[in-house]
């Protein structure tokens, strides 16, 4: 809370208008509209609805094909989360082992966050594409049946790779600045006590590092779940049948392309209260960090 | 330069008066401290003549204009922040231009106005750094050179000496008293240093709580002090204050000792006595005995703290360094009868 | 992560040479994809479609980009690729000073100004962090449609730049500004206008800097949003026209050019990332957190 402030009582309206106006228009309205659209069911021309109560949502949680997104999900999420976290704390620790030319290789780890997530995908498709891909083309060689177009595993395995390699670089900068953070006499009575580094590092590093472990957690998890979008809808389309279609390309297949809209907008309000309570989790935690400092 | 009046001036946060009716009358030119422990309201009260808080009631007036809804900008004044604020990204010359630029002034003033300022606090060489490459004392000079060019009809000073290390404070204090004998500038200082305060001052308000306990010079605040608030914070170390009652002449402390005093102003009393008007005597009328408990040498000085025999109430006393005290000693001592302060035991008000 | 400040961690001898092995190696997972498609640019179709790739640059390059450039592209209805480029670049920078523009504004106004239902707006924006665009596609579209704003400018980057997260930052950065900068500023005069101008802006410089590469980068890579409010190719971005050049089922697929068009969508983030690279980990790590 500031002590002094400006007297003015108009011009805090004036400055707050232009987002305030855009956060109505664009966030507000159309999340009520989501609402709404869940308990009624429109006829096939759009022209007049019915309430229909908790319907729509009972025939989605009955619809063998979300729960096989929520499934599918749940699978895309945990390995690209805990493969980047994994992947990324791992280069972290190697980097802050070396004292020169860090700023060398830090250079080159940010690249992928520049790369949009659909482009991620079609570069690994185009590594990893059966009839062409320079990367296909020693696994073929070694008699694996690769085919990402045609089998769904293979077709997962894709778009964790390039969902995965793309979230590498934001978790390796948390994690260096995490391990920066570090205070050196912790390490430093560490070794002096005869601890090996290795021991050093699961007993001390580890634990010291674990809010901002569980701050990317949060984030990776927000970011399989959504931000994905591109890299399955540019790269697979969902399949092959179904096999890599998540909660939110389904939500975007239903209501934009198949346009049943009373379906999408009850899976779009099952997504909200995905949203609110990792969101509420997050900020939970970010609280309870507080007190760690 | 102009004289500051404030009169029964209030504040109030969410129904809950803070400042309750001060009444203030600064002359042209009067360097005036307002003292107190933290949060008695002499911070606020300086940032509501400076603009920086809204008052409740009662009217400020600067020069001879009332100034209670007025911006800080248009009240004529300049300010000292206890923690310099300077704008980190200007330079020295910038930070002191910045205010003379907003209002206006030529360029060839403003050079010339900050070419005066610095040269009267030796900041000449130190003009195109930025604040953060200057010490902490060049910081607080640069605070009062922003504040010197404006020439301001008001100085406003918040705890600018609070951020300094000790012997930097003293240099700074000297500096201030005199840069306000060469500018003549009126002056409102807040401080929570009572050396500060009585170096500075040519008069002193004594705050605590919201109110104006005493508006006086720093002699009389020191000698005749107004309530027992007063006599306990100015002083150091303060002053020793117990309850005591008089039998006509008689004054009877702690412990039943009995001393002769010209006139006693009423039957129950709080008695105060200033550490340096307690003098240990070998054989005196009226002496009565005390116990050392400890004793902390000073080097010039030393201060002992004892209890009255045959009671518990502590006196410290104020002895030469010299004095071959230590701890468990018996002294015999004697009281300065001109210099006894009578409080009331209701009100903390001093009793004539 | 300052190149010459020894971290604690720092090893010694072999464990360093290992730990320097390990850094290339991660290097190259990371950065080998986009050197793969910068490769492939450079070499004809048929060379591309011959597997394995080589590892170095081909004869090709400026015959492909030549191509890519004059040519237009068969496939996504002949809009030229300056036209792709020029999409995307007006829809990444309108994007980052949108934000910036608006959520400086809103923070100022929740910071420094006493008003009624300051917070109750603070919590209206905030809670759209709640609301990606993700679980609410089709009402949005929708009122995209009802507002006209299908296949503009206007439809593709007013929707994104309400954003709580650079409002949040800001918010925070205002708030560690000591009150009595703000109180010396009045008394030497200035009001919100000046205040704003000579003494928070430049103070917000570097975390502008880090917000302004953040969202360029959100502004250039969004996906989603485009697909739904385009329908014409001349409002294609780069990486929407790249996913409807290429079909992995289709022989025509001009692969050499979509190897140049590949590039050219990733090269701009990268070096705006890599030049800005100072003020964009310090932004991201700091003010995310």
């Amino acid at each position: 809370m500031r002590r002094t402030v400006f007297p003015h009582k108009l011009l805090p309206w004036l400055l707050l208008a232009p987002q305030l106006a855009i956060t109505l228009i664009f966030f507000y309205w159309p999340a009520a509209q989501a609402f709404r659209q869940s308990v009624l069911k429109e006829d096939p021309f759009g022209l007049s609805s019915t309430f229909v109560g908790l319907a729509n949502f009972r025939k989605v949680l009955g619809d063998p094909a979300y729960l096989n997104a929520l499934q599918v999900t749940v699978v895309f999420s945990l390995l690209v989360a805990f493969g980047a976290l994994a992947v990324a704390l791992f280069l972290a620790v190697q980097a802050e082992k070396i004292v020169r030319h860090k700023g060398f290789y830090r250079t080159l780890m940010i690249w992928p966050y520049a790369v949009a997530p659909a482009i991620a995908g079609m570069l690994w498709l185009f590594m990893f594409n059966p009839s062409f891909g320079t990367l296909a083309w020693p696994l073929r060689q070694l008699g694996f049946d690769w085919n990402p177009l045609l089998d769904g595993d293979d077709a997962m395995a894709l778009v964790v790779a390039a969902a995965t390699w793309k979230q590498i670089s934001y978790n390796f900068l948390f994690f260096v600045a995490g391990l920066q953070a570090i205070p050196r006499s912790l390490l430093e009575a560490a070794a002096i006590d005869g601890a090996s580094r290795r021991h050093a590092f699961w007993t001390i590093v580890f634990p010291l590092l674990a809010p901002t472990t569980f701050f990317l957690l949060v984030v990776n998890t927000v970011y399989a779940l959504f931000d994905t979008f591109g890299i399955i809808h540019a790269v697979t389309g969902g399949g092959p049948g179904r096999a890599t279609e998540t909660l939110v390309y389904k939500v975007y297949n239903d209501g934009f392309v198949n346009l049943i809209i009373g379906d999408s907008a009850a899976q779009s309000v099952i997504l909200m209260v995905i949203v609110i309570a990792l969101t509420a989790f997050q900020f939970r935690f970010i609280e309870r960090r507080v007190h760690y400092a | 330069m102009a004289r500051i009046q404030l009169q029964d001036v209030r504040k109030s946060y969410a129904g809950q008066e803070v400042i309750h009716g001060v009444t203030i009358d600064i002359a042209n030119g009067e360097f005036v401290v307002i003292v107190g422990p933290s949060g008695c309201g002499k911070s606020t009260l300086l940032r509501m003549v400076a603009g920086l808080e809204e008052i409740t009631s009662g009217t400020i007036s600067i020069g001879d204009r009332v100034v209670n809804h007025l911006e800080p900008r248009d009240r004529n004044i300049a300010m000292v922040f206890q923690n310099y604020a300077l704008y980190p990204h200007m330079t020295v010359r910038d930070n002191m231009a910045y205010g003379l630029k907003l209002a206006g002034m030529p360029k060839a003033d403003i050079d010339a106005a900050v070419a005066r300022a610095a040269a009267m606090l030796e900041l000449e060489p130190y003009l195109d750094r930025k604040p953060r490459a200057l010490s902490g004392g060049q910081r607080q000079r640069v605070a009062m050179g922003r504040a010197l060019v404006r020439e301001p009809a008001a100085f406003l000073l918040d705890e600018p000496l609070s951020n300094l290390d000790a012997k930097l404070r003293v240099q700074m204090r000297l500096q201030i008293k005199d840069l306000h004998q060469r500018t003549g500038q009126t002056t409102l200082y807040v401080t929570h240093d009572q050396v500060e305060a009585m170096t500075l001052a040519d008069r002193l308000v004594v705050m605590e709580k919201g109110v104006a306990q005493q508006i006086a010079t720093p002699y009389e605040v020191y000698t005749t002090p107004a309530n027992e608030f007063v006599a306990g914070f100015i002083g150091s170390p303060a002053m020793n204050i117990f309850d005591a009652r008089c039998e006509g002449q008689d004054l009877i402390l702690p412990g039943g000792h009995r001393v002769t005093v010209a006139s006693c102003p009423a039957e129950a009393i709080r008695l105060g006595l200033r550490p340096e008007d307690i003098e240990a005597v070998t054989h005196a009328p009226d002496a009565f005995p005390v116990v050392l408990q400890s004793v902390e040498w000073l080097g010039a000085d030393a201060y002992g703290y004892c209890v009255i025999e045959g009671s518990d109430t502590r006196l410290t006393l104020r002895m030469p360094g010299n004095a071959p005290l230590a701890k468990g000693d018996r002294l015999l001592i004697s009281l300065s009868r001109s210099r006894l302060h009578f409080f009331s035991p209701e009100d903390g008000r001093r009793l004539a | 992560m300052h190149d010459g400040t020894t971290s604690p961690l720092a090893a010694r001898g072999a464990a360093r040479t290992l730990a320097h092995l390990w850094m290339i190696l991660g290097v190259i997972i990371v950065a080998f994809p986009i050197y793969y498609v910068f490769i492939a640019s450079t070499h004809s179709v048929q060379t591309i479609l011959r597997p394995p790739l080589p590892l170095l640059p081909g004869p090709e390059a400026a015959r492909n980009y030549g191509d890519a450039f004059s040519g237009g592209i068969g496939r996504i209805g002949g809009v030229s690729l300056w036209r792709l480029l020029g999409n995307t670049t007006l829809i990444a920078l309108g994007i980052a000073v949108g934000k910036i523009a608006i959520s400086m504004a809103s923070a100022y106004a929740i910071v420094f100004f006493r008003f009624p239902f300051r917070m109750a707006c603070f919590w209206l924006i905030f809670i759209t962090l709640m609301l990606p665009v993700e679980v609410r596609i089709q009402p949005t579209y929708k009122v995209m449609v009802d507002l006209g704003l299908i296949d503009t400018y206007a439809g593709l980057i007013l929707p994104l730049i309400a954003s709580a997260t650079a409002t949040l930052l800001f918010r925070q950065f205002f708030m560690t500004i000591p009150d009595e900068l703000l109180e010396a500023a009045r008394v030497d005069g200035a009001g919100p206008w000046r205040f704003f101008k000579d003494i928070l802006w430049p103070l917000s410089l570097t975390n502008v800097a880090a917000i302004f590469v953040i969202q360029f980068i959100y502004g250039w890579t969004q996906y989603l949003w485009p697909l739904l409010v385009t329908n014409s190719n001349e409002m294609n971005t780069i990486v929407i026209a790249l996913k409807k050049m290429i079909s992995f089922a289709d022989a025509d697929t001009p692969w050499n050019l979509v190897m140049v068009t590949s590039v050219l969508a990733i090269l701009p983030p990268i070096l705006v990332v890599v030049l800005m690279q100072r003020w964009f980990v310090k932004g991201l790590v700091e003010t995310e957190k």
